[in-house]
């Protein structure tokens, strides 16, 4: 990791308008989090749906995808990620170092407001709360590496990036009982199942598989990001 | 691979070599069959827009493999080979430069990434090279075009380096940061660093470069010094196929001048094939008969098969 790397990212990532939006969205998760609070009380079967749809399903890809997209996109889309490539440092310790910035984004615009919605809808009860804010964690650190890697591959990596979020985990995800097996979102409600207390929510994926394979997933794309990056050409207009 | 280092010395003679180098995106050659070797000193690819020197220069930065032939930095390869930037400085031709940091910051940051003992040190000096130290506490955003361009110099300058590539560095300058930015260029080359400069403007590069390389349609046209180049594209007799209005007359107003060498009517192409003996003289002869004869003029081309991409290249740029 790279500390100087880190902070150009964070500041470029931070700096914008983007930040505003990505906080709105959290304020906005634990706003409805609080008006089915106050309109339904606590049930903590609408709890576990509200989270598991609108946090699990919804919040945390996009802002994977945001994030993970926009630590190094901008970059690459206007050249300056030259600055950074025309220097003696090793290309994975550039992943490394925005991966860490993504990640760390959001665990506070995802991760953090997922626990805060839980805590205001069920308390403590069933560590439901506390399951569905791990679940987050790990899917904002899978999510950031694999479009992370999906911006350094390609310039369209929010479209592919919403195309695998919305029509494979989403969609295809809800017809297709193997297709949970290779969805983010499935191993994440595993981490879910295992904190929190027994029958309040399921997943497909048995927790030991989705552990490997988020470590797999996150490991790959941040080691193939290194690789991708190693081989970036700028184009040229002349 | 360390990300560990410190910034190197000017290293007397590193020199870039491009062996045999082609390069081709999908069906179109940008550069075809180039050899050139770039020693100390500074030296100037001269051509038009879209001649390939961009290319050549993102081979030389390493941010392009050669399709074919070898590129390399005192015998090492440059592509995939993050360690040449320990001795490659390069200013790149587009703009973006992190807008939201200070100069200072982003020169700093730059001295950082390079891993040096005092970045801050380094920074200041580089900063203090380009002269961009009054500047230094406002945001790139805010910079004009030419202080862009300084700052973007400063941070390829942090680390010191050996070789230093620049990519249409005069473009959008004006005629004082111009001066300036000769200057500059002129102390790195006489300091033993190995200077690359493209530029699309003949009078740029003869003014600075002792070395000239010449691309023309992604082919090394010439090699030398700028008298050679001069001679090359102004000395040699030149053919030009001319249609105009009134060819008899146009033909006997030209045989006039001794410029001309010979006129020849080609009724098939209902045009003439003239051998001019001096490119400039004919250039400044031509439209002026055409203009006192009222013969207006519809095509001059060359005819010359070797010399029509210098050719081109005059009239583009």
């Amino acid at each position: 990791m790279n500390a100087t790397v880190v902070g150009l990212t964070g500041r470029a990532l931070f700096g914008g308008r983007r930040v505003l939006l990505l906080l709105t969205m959290s304020l906005v998760l634990v706003a409805l989090a609080s008006v089915l609070r106050l309109t339904v009380g606590v049930d903590h079967e609408v709890t576990a749906d509200f989270l598991g749809s609108v946090a699990i399903g919804a919040l945390v890809p996009l802002f994977g995808l945001i994030v993970g997209t926009g630590v190094i996109s901008p970059e690459i889309d206007d050249g300056s990620i030259v600055y950074l490539l025309s220097k003696p440092l090793p290309r994975p310790t550039i992943v490394l170092s925005k991966l860490v910035v993504a990640v760390s984004a959001t665990v506070v615009f995802a991760t953090v407001p997922t626990f805060v919605a839980g805590v205001v809808m069920s308390g403590g009860t069933g560590q439901i709360a506390l399951g569905y804010a791990a679940a987050a964690l790990v899917a904002s650190v899978a999510y950031s590496a694999i479009f992370l890697l999906l911006a350094v591959v390609t310039k369209h990596a929010v479209v592919y990036g919403l195309a695998y979020a919305l029509i494979w985990e989403g969609l295809i995800g809800g017809y297709v009982p193997g297709a949970r097996t290779l969805s983010v979102q499935q191993w994440a409600l595993s981490v879910t199942e295992s904190v929190a207390r027994p029958g309040t929510v399921s997943s497909d994926v048995a927790l030991g598989t989705a552990l490997v394979l988020l470590v797999v997933a996150t490991v790959a794309a941040t080691w193939y990001a290194g690789r991708r990056l190693r081989v970036l050409t700028l184009a040229t207009e002349d | 691979m360390s990300s560990s280092s410190h910034g190197s010395a000017v290293s007397a003679g590193s020199v870039l070599s491009v062996d045999g180098v082609s390069r081709w995106f999908a069906n179109v050659v940008a550069v075809n069959d180039v050899s050139m070797s770039i020693g100390p000193g500074i030296t100037g690819l001269l051509g038009p827009n879209g001649a390939g020197k961009s290319t050549v220069i993102n081979m030389l930065a390493g941010f392009l493999p050669p399709s074919t032939g070898t590129v390399t930095l005192d015998g090492a390869a440059i592509w995939k080979n993050p360690d040449v930037y320990r001795t490659i400085g390069l200013v790149p031709e587009r703009e973006a430069a992190y807008d939201f940091l200070t100069g200072w910051q982003f020169v700093l940051a730059n001295a950082e990434l390079h891993g040096l003992g005092d970045a801050g040190a380094a920074a200041r000096r580089a900063l203090a090279t380009v002269e961009m130290e009054y500047a230094e506490e406002r945001k790139i955003g805010e910079y004009s075009k030419g202080m862009r361009q300084r700052v973007k110099m400063a941070s390829a300058l942090v680390h010191e380096p050996a070789v230093l590539l620049l990519d249409e560095p005069f473009n959008g300058m004006d005629p004082r940061q111009r001066l300036h930015l000769m200057d500059l260029l002129r102390r790195m080359g006489a300091a033993g660093r190995t200077v690359l400069f493209s530029s699309h403007i003949l009078e740029e590069v003869e003014q600075l470069a002792q070395q000239i390389e010449v691309m023309v349609a992604g082919r090394h046209a010439a090699s030398g010094d700028f008298r050679e180049i001069r001679r090359l594209m102004t000395d040699r007799p030149h053919q030009y196929l001319i249609r105009s209005a009134d060819n008899r007359a146009l033909a006997s107003a030209l045989i006039a001048d001794g410029s001309t060498a010979g006129v020849q009517m080609d009724g098939d192409a209902e045009a003439l094939r003239v051998q001019a003996v001096e490119f400039r003289r004919f250039t400044e002869l031509l439209p002026r008969v055409a203009n006192e004869a009222g013969i207006r003029l519809y095509e001059v081309s060359p005819s010359d098969e070797s010399l029509e991409s210098v050719f081109s290249y005059l009239v583009t740029s």
